[in-house]
C-alpha cells in the first residue's frame, strides 16, 4: 500500500511540475495573472473558511448557516451604503460605515443563531446540530428573500478604482489588490487575537478540552459565543469584499461560497486556523489554474478531486492534527 | 415574580430582534430609482412575534430540561411500546394496510403522486439509515447513487429498450457496485472528512452527467422515459400512477423487511457496534473496513432502486434533480425521523416530503416555515421524532434463582 | 382503541376536505406554474405577476365567457420532478388551462400530465426547440420565440454586422444556456468564416469568474457570446471591463430586459442581446409597466409582458371558441390574433408565436436600444 501511495504521489507531482514549468515558460504573464486571480479567490475562501474552522475546532459542528452570515453581511452593507448614498454622504465615510455595520450585524446574527439553534443542542447527537444548522440556513435564505427581494441587486463597489493603479489594472484590479491586502491584515490580527489575548487563550483551551477549560474557570458558553462572533466578523468582511469584486448580490450567494469555503477548511485540516488559510489558497489557486489551462466545466470536479487525493494521503487535511484514537 | 422576570427577558429579546432585523426587514432600497422605503410596520410585527415566540420557546425549553432531569432510561416512544403490545399491533397494522391499500382509490391523483414521492423517500431514507443511522458514517453524497439508478433506467431503456422490471434488479447491482467503487478509497477517512468527500463524489457525478453530452444528453436531460409495464401492457396516465404507487409500496415493504432483518443480523450488530465504538469493535475481531464497505454498498443499492422508480414516475430526468440539496433532504429525513429507527425514518419521510406539499397553501413562506420547523424539531426532539430503541435483554433474577435451585 | 379510530377518522376526513377541489362552476380556473422559490425565482415571479395582472384586467372586464377567472399558483422550483407533482396538483385542483412552466426542462416533464388531461399549456418563457418543433406537445403554445430562431439571428448578426472573426462561446451549463450555445456553434460551423476559439461552460452562481475572463483574454476573441441568464452575465461583463479586456459581448433573451443594465450599471454599455421585438412604445406595454411600478415599487421582470400576453391569449381563445373545452380551445388558438402589449400576435401550427420575432439590441445610456 505504501509504495503505491509514494509512486502515485511522485507521478502526480511530476506531471504537475512538468506542466507548470512548460506553461510558465510559454506564457509567463498568463501564468502570473491566473495566480493572482486564484489568490484573490483563495483570500475570500479563507475569510469564510476561518469561521467554519474555528467553530468546528470548538464544538465540532459544521456550521451550515455560516454562508448565510456572509450573505447577510453583504446585504447589510448594501442597504447601509445605498441609504447613506441617497442621503448624499461622503463616499469614504459610506465605505467605512458600510463595513462597520456589515461586521456588527453579521456578528449579531452569528451570535443569535448560535443561541437559538446550537446552544440547546450542545449535548445532543452531533447530527442533530447539523440538521438544525441546515434548517437555520434555509430559514435565513428565505428570510432575506422575502424581506428584501428574490432578484439580484447591483452592488456599487465601495472601493474606488485607484488612479495610480491604472497601469496595472489589466493585471489585477484595485479591488482585487484590496482583497488580498485586507485578508493578510485580518489574518495577522486574528493570529494576534488567538495567540495573545485572554479570549484567544480561552478559545484555544476550550478547543483542546471543554471540560478542563470549564474547570479552570473559563466560561465555555461565552467562549463559544465569542468564536461565533469572530467567525462571523471575518465572513462579513469577505462578503462585502466579494460583493465589491463581482458587483452584485442576492439571497443565494451564501450557499455556494460557504460550500467551497468549507471544502477549503477540510482540505487544510478542519479545526486548524493556518490550515484553513492554506487550504483556501490551495483551492483558489488550483481552481484558477485548472480553468485557465483545462476546462472550466470541470472546475468543481477538479476541486473535489484535489480534496480526495489530499485526504487519501493525509486523512486529516494538510495541516490537520492526526490524532491517534485513544480508548 | 418568575413570570415578571420572564416577561422582562422576553421584552429584551424582542428588542434585540427588532434591532437585529431592522436593516433587512424595515429598509428596502431601490437602487435603480433611488428610493428608500421604510416599512415601520414590520418592526412592530417583529417585536410582537418575537416577544410571544420567546415566551413559548423558553417555556418549552424549561419544560424539556425539567423532563430530562426526571427522565429514567426507559422512555421508549409510544409507538414502539404500542407495537410491542400484541393486542394492539395486529389491528394497528391492519388499519395501516387498509389505509395504504385504499389510498390511491380514495384520493385524487395529485395525492397519489406526492405519496409516491414520499414513499420513494422512505426507501431512500431507509437506505441512508443503514449508512448513517446504523453504521454511523455521515454520507452527504447519497444522491449520487440515486442518480446512478435513475440514469441507468433512462439510458438502458433509451439505448437497449430494457423495461422497468429488467432494469430494477440491474440497477440494484449497479448501485452496489458504485457503492463499493466509491467507498473503497475513502472509507478509511473518519467522521466529517468522510462527509465532505462523499459530498464531493455526489457533486462529481452530477457535474459529469451535466457535461458529458454524448453519454447523458447533458443538461437537456432524457425525456419520455416509459412507465413500468404490467406483463408488457401499459396503463393510461391515471392507472399508471396507481400502479407505480403499488410498486413503490411493495418495494418499501421489501425494504422494511430487509432492513429489519439486517439490523438484527450479525452484520447489523457489527454496524451498531462500529458506530458506538470503533476501537472496541475492532478489538472484538470485527473487520472494520469490510463492515463499513457493506453498509455503504447496501445503502447505495436502495438509492439506485429508488432512482429507477423516480425516473419511471417523472418520465423526465436531468442533472438538476440530483443536486446536493437532495442529499441534504434525505439526511434530514433520517435525522428528523430518528436515526437508526425504521419507523422514525418512515415518519420522517412522510412528514418532510408531504409537509412542503401541503404547505403550498402558504407557498411563498413554505421554505421559511420548513427551515424553522427543522430547527424547532431538532431543539426539542434532538433524537428525532421517533427515536430508535435498542433491544434490551432483561436479566430475570427469579428465573435465575429457580434455575440454580434445580441444579443444586 | 376508540380514541385512536377517532383520530384516524378525523385525519382521513380532514385530508379529504383538504384535497377536495372546490367544484364551483361559476369560475374559470387558470393555473400558473413556475419557479417561485430557489435561485430562478425572479423569472418565475416576473411571469406570475404578468399573469396576475392579466387576470385582474380580465376580471375587471367581466371575466372569460362571463365567468370570473380564478388563479391557482404552483411552485416547481424549476425542477422536473417537482413540476410533475405541481402539474398533477393543478389538474386535481381543477385547472382548466395552465400558464407555465418557466424552465424548459420542467415544462417538458410537466406537459405529460397536461397532455393526458387535455389541458392547454402556454408558456411565457420556455424556449426549448423540442417543445414545439418535435410535434410531441400538441397542447403546448408559447408567447416567446424558440431558441433556434434566436441562434440564427445572433450568429448572422455577429458575422455580417459585427464582422467578427473569432468568437468565444461561454454558457452556464444549464439546459437553456448550453442549448443556445450549441445551436450557435452549429450555425457558425455551417456558415464558416468565423473561428470558435473557446467553447466553455461555467458554474452558475460561482463566486467569481476571473479565471475564465483571463482565458477569454488570452484567446483573443473579438466577441464573447453568452448562453445563460443575466446574473452570471453581469459578473462576466464587469470582470471583462475591469480587466480591460477589449471584446464585444452578446447574449440571447436571457440577458435581455432591464435586469442586465440595472445590475451591471455602467459596465453594461455596449452589450448586445437578442430579445423579443421591442414593444415598449406600445401604449399597453407602457401602461402595464406603470401599473407594475405602482403595485410593487419596482420595474417589471423579464417575463412580465410575455406572461401577461400568455394569459390574454388564453382568454381570447376561450372567448373565440365560446367554451373552455380542449378541442375547441386548441382550434381557436391557431385562429386568434391578440391585441397584446407585444403588439398583434398569433400562433403558428406548431404552437410558436407569430408576430413577435427577435431583434438585436445594444445597451446605450443604460437601456437596450434596437440596432438592426
Amino acid at each position: 500500500m505504501r509504495w503505491i501511495k509514494i509512486s502515485l504521489g511522485l507521478a502526480v507531482i511530476g506531471i504537475i511540475g512538468f506542466f507548470t514549468v512548460r506553461e510558465l515558460l510559454m506564457d509567463p504573464m498568463y501564468f502570473f495573472e491566473l495566480f493572482l486571480g486564484g489568490l484573490t479567490r483563495g483570500s475570500i475562501y479563507a475569510l469564510i473558511a476561518l469561521g467554519y474552522t474555528m467553530v468546528y475546532g470548538i464544538i465540532q459542528l459544521i456550521n451550515f448557516a455560516h454562508g448565510e452570515i456572509y450573505m447577510i453581511g453583504a446585504m447589510t452593507a448594501l442597504i447601509v451604503a445605498s441609504v447613506l448614498g441617497m442621503w448624499g454622504w461622503n463616499t469614504a465615510v459610506i465605505a467605512i460605515l458600510a463595513f462597520v455595520f456589515a461586521i456588527v450585524y453579521s456578528c449579531a446574527y452569528g451570535f443569535t443563531v448560535e443561541k437559538i439553534a446550537y446552544k440547546p443542542l450542545r449535548n445532543a447527537p452531533r447530527l442533530s446540530a447539523l440538521i438544525s444548522a441546515i434548517g437555520m440556513s434555509l430559514f435565513l435564505q428565505n428570510y432575506v428573500m422575502l424581506a428584501q427581494t428574490p432578484d439580484y441587486l447591483p452592488f456599487k463597489s465601495l472601493i474606488p478604482d485607484f488612479k495610480f493603479w491604472e497601469p496595472f489594472a489589466h493585471i489585477i484590479t484595485s479591488v482585487e489588490i484590496t482583497i488580498i491586502i485586507t485578508t493578510v491584515i485580518v489574518m495577522i490580527l486574528l493570529g494576534l487575537l488567538i495567540k495573545f489575548t485572554r479570549i484567544g487563550k480561552a478559545m484555544r483551551a476550550t478547543a483542546q478540552d471543554k471540560v478542563m477549560a470549564a474547570l479552570l474557570g473559563i466560561n465555555v458558553n461565552n467562549v463559544i459565543s465569542a468564536t461565533f462572533v469572530v467567525g462571523s466578523a471575518t465572513a462579513a468582511i469577505g462578503g462585502v469584499l466579494i460583493a465589491c469584486h463581482v458587483g452584485q448580490i442576492n439571497f443565494y450567494i451564501g450557499f455556494l461560497a460557504g460550500l467551497k469555503a468549507f471544502i477549503a477548511a477540510v482540505l487544510g485540516g478542519i479545526g486548524s486556523i493556518p490550515g484553513a488559510v492554506l487550504g483556501s489558497l490551495v483551492l483558489g489557486i488550483s481552481e484558477s489554474y485548472f480553468t485557465g489551462y483545462f476546462y472550466s466545466e470541470y472546475e468543481d470536479v477538479f476541486a473535489f478531486t484535489i480534496l480526495v487525493i489530499i485526504l487519501i494521503f493525509r486523512p486529516s487535511g494538510i495541516l490537520g492534527k492526526h490524532d491517534t484514537q485513544k480508548v | 415574580m418568575a413570570i415578571k422576570n420572564q416577561i422582562k427577558q422576553s421584552l429584551i429579546i424582542a428588542f434585540w430582534f427588532m434591532i437585529l432585523t431592522f436593516p433587512i426587514m424595515v429598509i428596502k432600497v431601490n437602487t435603480i430609482q433611488n428610493t428608500i422605503d421604510f416599512r415601520w410596520a414590520n418592526l412592530l410585527w417583529v417585536g410582537i412575534v418575537t416577544f410571544f415566540a420567546s415566551m413559548v420557546w423558553n417555556y418549552f425549553l424549561r419544560r424539556n430540561e425539567a423532563q430530562k432531569k426526571k427522565e429514567i432510561d426507559d422512555d421508549i416512544p409510544l409507538i414502539h411500546r404500542l407495537l410491542q403490545n400484541d393486542r394492539f399491533r395486529r389491528p394497528f397494522l391492519g388499519v395501516v394496510a387498509a389505509f395504504f391499500l385504499a389510498y390511491p382509490f380514495v384520493f385524487p391523483m395529485y395525492h397519489t403522486s406526492i405519496m409516491i414521492s414520499a414513499l420513494v423517500y422512505v426507501m431512500l431514507g431507509l437506505g441512508l439509515n443503514i449508512v448513517v443511522g446504523l453504521a454511523g458514517l455521515l454520507d452527504l453524497g447519497y444522491v449520487a447513487f440515486y442518480a446512478v439508478g435513475a440514469y441507468a433506467y433512462a439510458l438502458l431503456n433509451l439505448h437497449f429498450g430494457l423495461s422497468f422490471w429488467v432494469v430494477l434488479p440491474m440497477s440494484a447491482l449497479l448501485g452496489t457496485l458504485f457503492g463499493v467503487m466509491l467507498g473503497y478509497p475513502v472509507l478509511r477517512l473518519r467522521g466529517d472528512y468522510l462527509a465532505i468527500v462523499t459530498l464531493g463524489f455526489g457533486e462529481i457525478i452530477r457535474i459529469v452527467l451535466e457535461n458529458w453530452d454524448t453519454f447523458s444528453n447533458g443538461p437537456r436531460g432524457i425525456a419520455d422515459i416509459p412507465p413500468p409495464t404490467f406483463f408488457g401492457h401499459y396503463f393510461d396516465q391515471h392507472d399508471t400512477m396507481i400502479y407505480i404507487y403499488f410498486i413503490v409500496t411493495g418495494l418499501v415493504l421489501m425494504t422494511i423487511f430487509f432492513v429489519n432483518r439486517l439490523e438484527n443480523s450479525k452484520i447489523g450488530r457489527a454496524w451498531i457496534a462500529l458506530r458506538d465504538d470503533e476501537i472496541a469493535c475492532q478489538a472484538m475481531g470485527i473487520d472494520k473496513f469490510k463492515t463499513k464497505l457493506t453498509a455503504f454498498a447496501l445503502g447505495a443499492t436502495w438509492a439506485a432502486m429508488g432512482g429507477v422508480v423516480f425516473a419511471a414516475k417523472t418520465s423526465y430526468i436531468n442533472p438538476m434533480s440530483f443536486t446536493i440539496w437532495e442529499s441534504i433532504t434525505i439526511l434530514c429525513v433520517v435525522v428528523i425521523g430518528g436515526m437508526g429507527s425504521a419507523i422514525g425514518v418512515i415518519a420522517g419521510a412522510l412528514v418532510l416530503i408531504l409537509l412542503p406539499e401541503y404547505l403550498r397553501a402558504v407557498s411563498e413562506y413554505r421554505m421559511l416555515v420548513f427551515g424553522a420547523l427543522q430547527v424547532i424539531v431538532m431543539v426539542f426532539k434532538p433524537d428525532g421524532l421517533i427515536k430508535s430503541v435498542r433491544k434490551v435483554y432483561t436479566f430475570n433474577v427469579q428465573e435465575k434463582a429457580i434455575h440454580e435451585q434445580t441444579h443444586t | 382503541m376508540k380514541a385512536f379510530f377517532k383520530v384516524v377518522a378525523v385525519a382521513v376526513f380532514s385530508m379529504v376536505v383538504f384535497a377536495a377541489p372546490g367544484f364551483a362552476a361559476d369560475t374559470v380556473k387558470v393555473a400558473n406554474a413556475g419557479a417561485l422559490s430557489g435561485d430562478l425565482a425572479p423569472y418565475g415571479i416576473s411571469a406570475l405577476r404578468g399573469v396576475e395582472m392579466a387576470v385582474e384586467d380580465i376580471n375587471a372586464k367581466g371575466g372569460i365567457l362571463g365567468k370570473k377567472v380564478e388563479l391557482l399558483a404552483g411552485d416547481d422550483v424549476c425542477k422536473p420532478e417537482v413540476a410533475v407533482n405541481v402539474a398533477t396538483k393543478l389538474v386535481s385542483d381543477g385547472a382548466q388551462m395552465v400558464v407555465g412552466h418557466v424552465c424548459s426542462g420542467a415544462t417538458i416533464a410537466a406537459n405529460k400530465i397536461y397532455k393526458d388531461a387535455n389541458i392547454i399549456l402556454i408558456s411565457s418563457s420556455a424556449t426549448n426547440d423540442d417543445l414545439t418543433l418535435s410535434g410531441e406537445h400538441p397542447n403546448f403554445f408559447r408567447t416567446i420565440s424558440n431558441d433556434g430562431a434566436q441562434a440564427d439571428l445572433m450568429t448572422d448578426f455577429a458575422k455580417n454586422e459585427l464582422k467578427v472573426k473569432k468568437v468565444a462561446l461561454i454558457h452556464d451549463k444549464g439546459d437553456y444556456g448550453k442549448g443556445q450555445m450549441e445551436l450557435a456553434k452549429a450555425e457558425f460551423d455551417k456558415m464558416g468564416g468565423v473561428d470558435i476559439v473557446l467553447f466553455e461552460g461555467v458554474t452558475t452562481g460561482a463566486m467569481d469568474y476571473t479565471a475564465i475572463v483571463q482565458k477569454i483574454k488570452r484567446s483573443d476573441a473579438e466577441l464573447v457570446m453568452w448562453g445563460g441568464y443575466h446574473s452570471d452575465a453581469s459578473k462576466i461583463i464587469q470582470m471583462l471591463k475591469k480587466k480591460r479586456v477589449d471584446t464585444l459581448f452578446m447574449g440571447a433573451d436571457g440577458i435581455y430586459g432591464d435586469n442586465l443594465p440595472n445590475l451591471a450599471g455602467k459596465y453594461a454599455e455596449g452589450v448586445y442581446a437578442t430579445g423579443p421585438n421591442d414593444t415598449s412604445s406600445n401604449p399597453m406595454h407602457q401602461a402595464l409597466t406603470k401599473e407594475h411600478q405602482k403595485k410593487y415599487g419596482e420595474d417589471p421582470g423579464t417575463f412580465f409582458i410575455t406572461g401577461y400576453t400568455a394569459m390574454q391569449s388564453l382568454a381570447t381563445a376561450a372567448e373565440k371558441a365560446g367554451t373552455v373545452d380542449y378541442d375547441a380551445m386548441r382550434a381557436a388558438m391557431f385562429e386568434i390574433t391578440v391585441d397584446s402589449p407585444m403588439g398583434q400576435i398569433g400562433f403558428d401550427e406548431k404552437g410558436d408565436i407569430v408576430g413577435a420575432g427577435f431583434s438585436v439590441y445594444r445597451v446605450m445610456d443604460g437601456k437596450y436600444q434596437q440596432v438592426n
